[in-house]
C-alpha cells in the first residue's frame, strides 16, 4: 500500500533558531499519528510545514494525490496546493476562531467549504450543512446563529464540521482539545474517533496532552528542541519509554 | 502459534542516573493452537512484563517473539497494529476507553474495526454482556462510571468479541464472583476449542488447573533468580 503521506528531512530555521530538523515519517491511509512535546519543541512548526502553511528550508512532503499519485506538495504551484487543501486536507486549529468565519452563520461556515469545491445548489448545500451540524451535535435551531454566540466546545465542533464536510483524506489537528473543559474534551474525542473510523481518515494530531494521544493516536512521535527523540506504537512509547526525555514527560503526568 | 526464543528485557532509567535494570533473560515459550499456557511465579517475577512484550506494549531488548507469522520484537508499529486487529487479543486488568462511549460500543469496537456489519457486531457485544451479567440498562452508559468488577467484565467481553487466534489474559477471573468466574472460564474453554493459543496469568489456582494445559514459571527467566 502506498503511504498517504511520505515526509522526508523536513528542516526549518527561524534565522539562527531551529524550528525543527530532519523530520521524516510515513503515514498510511486510516492511520492517526500523534506528535507530542512541550511548548517550543517544534511540533507546531512541523505541522505548519506539512500542511503547506510554513515553507521549510529543506525536505519533501509527498502526498498521494488522487490523480497523479505521490507528489511533493512543497514544489507544487500555489493554486494546486490551495486546491488540495480544499479537497483533500483539513486543518483543525486550536482556537476555533482561527478556523471559522466569525461573521458568518454556522450553516454558512459549513456551506462555504462546499461551495469552495464547486457545490452550487442552495438546498443541497444547506441540507449537507444541517446533516454535518447534527453529526457534531449542534442543534438544528442554531444553524443560522453566528459562531460568536456559541460556547468554546460548540465552536470547536463547528470547526470540525466545516473541515470534514468536503470529505478530506488527511486532517491536521493542532491541540484540538486544548483550552476546553474536560467533559467537553471527552465529547470531542469521542466524535473524532468515530469520524476517523467511519470516514477512514488519516490524521496528524499535535498536542501536549498524553491522555489525548493515548486514546486517539495509533503511533506517536516525541519531539524535543526541534528533533524527534522517540517514535513508535503509542501505548509502547507511553508505557515503556526509551528516551530520557519521554520518560520524564510520562512520569510528569498527574495521575487522576 | 506463539513462540518466544531467548527474549530479554532491560529498563534504562535515564532520569535516575541511567540505571540499567535487567528484568528478563533467556525467556522461551511455545503455545500451540487450542492450548492454554499459564505464566506463574511470584509477584514481580515478570509475568505481566512477558505478556506485555508479547503484545508489543513493552520493547524486547533481544530475542524473537513470533505470533503467527509476525516477529513482534522486530515488527513495525503498523504491522503490530494489524496483528492486534486480526490475530492477537489482550485482556488487561485495566479498562481504557474514550469517555462517553456506550458500553455496547466499547465491546463491539474490535469487531467494527475489522469491518464487521454494525448490527452483527452490536448483537455479539450484547450476547457477551448478557453472559457476563452486565444488566441491559447499563449498556448505553459509558463503562467509566461502572464499579471495578463491572469494568473488568466489560473488558473481558471486549477481549472475547472477536475470535482471536492468539489471546493474552492477565488475571481474567480476579475479583469476580463465582457465577461470573464460571462464565469467564467457559469463554476461555470455548476459545481453546475454537483453536486459540492462549497465554494467561491466573492467581486463582483452581481456575488455572481447569483451563491451562501447562505452566511456565517465569522466575526461571529472572536474572539473578535462576
Amino acid at each position: 500500500m502506498t503511504p498517504l503521506l511520505q515526509v522526508r528531512g523536513i528542516t526549518k530555521f527561524y534565522g539562527a533558531r531551529l524550528g525543527c530538523r530532519d523530520v521524516g515519517f510515513d503515514l498510511y491511509p486510516g492511520e492517526v499519528m500523534g506528535i507530542v512535546g512541550e511548548s517550543g519543541s517544534g511540533k507546531t512548526t512541523l505541522l505548519g510545514c506539512l500542511a503547506g502553511q510554513i515553507a521549510p528550508d529543506a525536505g519533501e512532503v509527498l502526498f498521494d494525490t488522487r490523480a497523479d499519485g505521490p507528489r511533493d506538495t512543497l514544489t507544487m504551484s500555489e493554486p494546486e496546493r490551495r486546491m488540495l487543501s480544499r479537497t483533500d486536507w483539513a486543518f483543525v486549529h486550536q482556537h476555533a476562531r482561527d478556523g471559522l468565519r466569525m461573521g458568518v452563520s454556522a450553516g454558512g461556515n459549513v456551506g462555504e467549504r462546499l461551495m469552495a469545491v464547486g457545490a452550487r445548489h442552495y438546498g443541497e448545500i444547506r441540507g449537507q450543512a444541517a446533516d454535518w451540524l447534527g453529526r457534531v451535535e449542534i442543534p438544528d435551531d442554531r444553524i443560522d446563529d453566528r459562531p460568536t454566540a456559541f460556547s468554546g466546545g460548540m465552536q470547536q465542533r463547528l470547526q470540525i464540521a466545516r473541515n470534514l464536510v468536503t470529505g478530506p483524506r488527511l486532517v491536521f489537528m493542532d491541540e484540538p482539545t486544548g483550552g476546553l473543559d474536560v467533559s467537553v474534551q471527552a465529547r470531542l474525542l469521542d466524535l473524532l474517533r468515530g469520524l476517523v473510523r467511519e470516514m477512514g481518515l488519516s490524521a496528524i494530531i499535535v498536542t501536549h496532552d498524553l491522555a489525548v494521544v493515548r486514546l486517539l493516536a495509533d503511533r506517536l512521535m516525541v519531539m524535543k528542541d526541534g528533533h524527534v527523540v522517540e517514535r513508535g506504537l503509542t501505548d509502547q512509547v507511553l508505557d515503556d519509554p526509551q528516551h530520557g526525555y519521554t520518560q520524564l514527560l510520562v512520569s510528569s503526568v498527574l495521575q487522576v | 502459534m506463539i513462540e518466544l526464543d531467548d527474549v530479554s528485557k532491560t529498563f534504562t532509567l535515564h532520569n535516575q542516573g541511567g540505571a540499567v535494570i535487567p528484568v528478563m533473560q533467556g525467556a522461551g515459550l511455545r503455545v500451540a493452537r487450542g492450548e492454554c499456557v499459564a505464566l506463574t511465579g511470584k509477584s514481580g517475577a515478570g509475568k505481566s512484563t512477558l505478556m506485555r512484550m508479547i503484545y508489543g506494549n513493552y520493547l524486547a531488548a533481544s530475542g524473537r517473539i513470533m505470533v503467527g507469522e509476525v516477529d513482534v520484537a522486530a515488527a513495525t508499529p503498523r504491522d503490530i497494529l494489524d496483528l492486534r486487529r486480526h490475530t492477537l487479543g489482550y485482556v488487561s486488568q485495566f479498562l481504557r476507553v474514550v469517555p462517553r462511549v456506550p458500553t455496547l460500543e466499547v465491546v463491539a469496537e474490535p469487531l467494527l474495526a475489522l469491518g464487521h456489519a454494525r448490527d452483527a457486531a452490536l448483537e455479539r457485544a450484547g450476547t457477551l454482556l448478557a453472559r457476563l451479567n452486565i444488566p441491559e440498562r447499563l449498556w448505553q452508559l459509558s463503562p467509566t462510571t461502572f464499579s471495578g468488577g463491572e469494568q473488568q467484565r466489560v473488558n473481558i467481553a471486549r477481549g472475547f468479541a472477536h475470535a482471536y487466534p492468539a489471546l493474552l489474559l492477565d488475571e481474567p477471573t480476579a475479583s469476580l464472583d463465582a457465577m461470573n468466574r464460571e462464565t469467564v472460564l467457559c469463554l476461555v474453554e470455548e476459545a481453546k476449542a475454537g483453536g486459540a493459543a492462549i497465554v494467561g496469568i491466573f492467581h486463582d489456582e483452581s481456575a488455572r488447573h481447569r483451563v491451562c494445559d501447562r505452566e511456565i514459571d517465569v522466575s526461571g527467566f529472572t536474572p539473578g533468580l535462576s
